[in-house]
């Protein structure tokens, strides 16, 4: 019950907040928040529940919204857009879990790393397709039943929609028999093959439904920044998604959120105060890693459990005392 | 014809022979326990037979098929399934989800990835069924690692009973456990339906012993000796392996 209140509580105040934020640049940052959460969410498909770290997302996030950008640009319409940077983003997705799923551990990162590094490289200098580092800008955002999405608080709306389905099925992929035999294939890979799944291929879907989900993510910042540039497929926006779920709590649903909010705050508020705006997110990176190794979310919750049992036990004996 | 048909089976790592022409029948319904010292080659041999090491030379036949060269993934899907010599299991979920997931590597309902495993009530009655046949049932809801290291070792049984197989390898079943434990898993075994075949590595000769109807002695990756309890315990090569003599 006080978890269902929490829920609708929670949920009333995401969809309020373009009405009690009141400035549209903190509108904005919250958009910002939910797309990469977005992002996070897919990753934690892999890193956390399949046990594969990946360290070129940025791969997958990027050929969403250079396909989409593409295809709009070609003159070709939202819907088709869209449906091609899905298409795309599994197509590439395909690809890196052919050549990665080939090793594990240091391999895989390393593989993964690589093939993003090969697809940021041709973003960067293939100028003919990609207009190299000026990028491509697209005209408009979409109008899904002919609802204009220009204004922050009606894109923060569509994303929170987006948001909250992505947080839908991922709930229910991580308890259904896929999501379980993913998570066996992480602790146990050798009993899970002789028990008869093929682990293989239990891998390769998960990166495929990872990847979707980077697609997601991608068309959404797409449609943000209404811009692409070869950024978007840099080493430093995989380690930064990479970052999100570690600090936030891997394997868990809400540990990638906090861990995007954590990131997105500090890059965009904190960096308008303090100029080494990196060293504080290195700080509590590090803070992080030392205090609640587990990440934010699991960390914090033994946290309450620790403070709960100390109040529980002082109550009881205190009660023990007066009696 | 025979459960399991081992023929010519070699197997060398690094140019070291761990397996030398190894020919093993096991007849459908048959309890055959294989002894040896530590670096026998037992063990190997387990894992050539589910398919996780491949054999240089040699061939498999389960059931009459051969299963050499089918993947590790797809044996169990044909009546083979193991325990390990090691507990191989999912320490941090319940016993329930230990059973269930050895349930549902059989199933097609192991893709979906839409339907939350826990209203599968079919999965779960199936389950709690296999547990109740380990008398563990009132421990299902228990995570892996708060239960003992002898209960661990009946879920691994129950894991391989759970897909209801034509034949367990049983990997040192009795190993690291006490007097009490042992006796629960000697019974336990002995109540596996008849017509599943079992075949058993280990080193407590005495349980052992008592549970097998034949059984095969290897040393250096050869089978020296095979046949009943008395021929094997008579027989001057396993004194010589066991007692030096």
């Amino acid at each position: 019950m006080r978890e269902r209140c929490l829920i609708i509580v929670t949920l009333m105040s995401l969809v309020s907040l373009p009405l009690w934020m009141g400035s549209d640049y903190y509108i904005n940052i919250a958009s910002q928040i939910l797309i990469w959460a977005i992002f996070a969410l897919a990753l934690n498909v892999l890193v956390g529940w399949s046990g594969l770290v990946s360290l070129g997302h940025a791969g997958l996030f990027g050929m969403a919204c250079y396909t989409g950008a593409w295809l709009l640009e070609a003159g070709w319409g939202h819907f088709t857009a869209v449906l091609g940077a899905f298409a795309m983003t599994i197509l590439v997705s395909a690809i890196f879990g052919a050549l990665s799923l080939r090793t594990r551990g240091i391999g895989f990162i390393m593989i993964t790393l690589a093939i993003s590094q090969i697809l940021w490289g041709i973003a960067y200098r293939w100028i003919g397709l990609t207009n190299g580092d000026n990028g491509i800008i697209i005209s408009a955002r979409p109008t899904p039943f002919g609802i204009e999405m220009d204004t922050p608080g009606v894109f923060y709306i569509f994303t929170l929609i987006v948001f909250l389905l992505t947080m839908l099925i991922m709930a229910i992929f991580y308890q259904s028999p896929f999501g379980v035999s993913l998570r066996g294939t992480r602790d146990q890979s050798r009993r899970m093959s002789a028990l008869g799944f093929n682990v293989w291929l239990i891998r390769f879907f998960a990166i495929l439904f990872s990847g979707f989900f980077s697609g997601v993510a991608g068309l959404l910042f797409l449609y943000y920044h209404q811009y692409v540039s070869p950024h978007v497929l840099s080493l430093l926006n995989s380690a930064e998604v990479l970052l999100m779920v570690i600090s936030g709590g891997t394997g868990t649903l809400l540990g990638p959120v906090v861990g995007a909010g954590l990131v997105v705050v500090i890059k965009n508020v904190a960096s308008a105060y303090i100029e080494r705006w990196n060293m504080l997110l290195g700080v509590i990176f590090v803070a992080i890693v030392i205090f609640m190794p587990e990440g934010l979310v699991p960390g914090t919750q033994r946290l309450f459990r620790w403070v709960f049992s100390r109040i529980k036990s002082i109550g009881a004996a205190i009660k023990s005392e007066a009696s | 014809m025979s459960a399991l048909e081992i023929v010519g089976l070699n197997k060398s790592f690094s140019g070291f022979r761990v397996i030398n022409d190894v020919n093993l029948f096991v007849e459908v319904g048959e309890r055959r326990l294989i002894i040896g010292p530590n670096g026998a080659g037992k063990t190997t041999l387990f894992n050539i037979i589910t398919g996780e090491i491949q054999p240089d030379a040699g061939t498999i036949l389960l059931n009459g098929q051969n299963i050499t060269n089918i993947p590790v993934q797809k044996r169990s899907h044909l009546g083979l399934t193991r325990t390990y010599q090691i507990i191989t299991l999912f320490p941090n979920d319940s016993l329930l989800k230990n059973i269930s997931l050895s349930l549902l590597a059989l199933s097609s309902l192991r893709w979906s990835p839409f339907v939350a495993l826990d209203v599968r009530n079919d999965i779960k009655l199936q389950a709690l069924e296999v547990l109740d046949q380990v008398g563990l049932k009132r421990l299902a809801d228990r995570p892996l690692n708060q239960t003992s290291y002898g209960e661990q070792r009946r879920v691994e049984i129950a894991m391989a009973l759970a897909q209801r197989p034509k034949i367990i390898l049983l990997d040192e079943p009795f190993a690291g456990l006490s007097i009490e434990e042992r006796t629960q898993i000697r019974e336990l075994l002995v109540s596996i339906p008849e017509e599943v075949t079992i075949v058993m590595i280990d080193h407590d000769m005495e349980v052992a012993l008592e549970f097998a109807e034949k059984i095969t002695v290897m040393h250096f990756g050869e089978v020296v000796v095979e046949g009943s309890r008395a021929e094997v315990v008579e027989h001057p090569k396993t004194r010589e392996i066991y007692l030096g003599e």
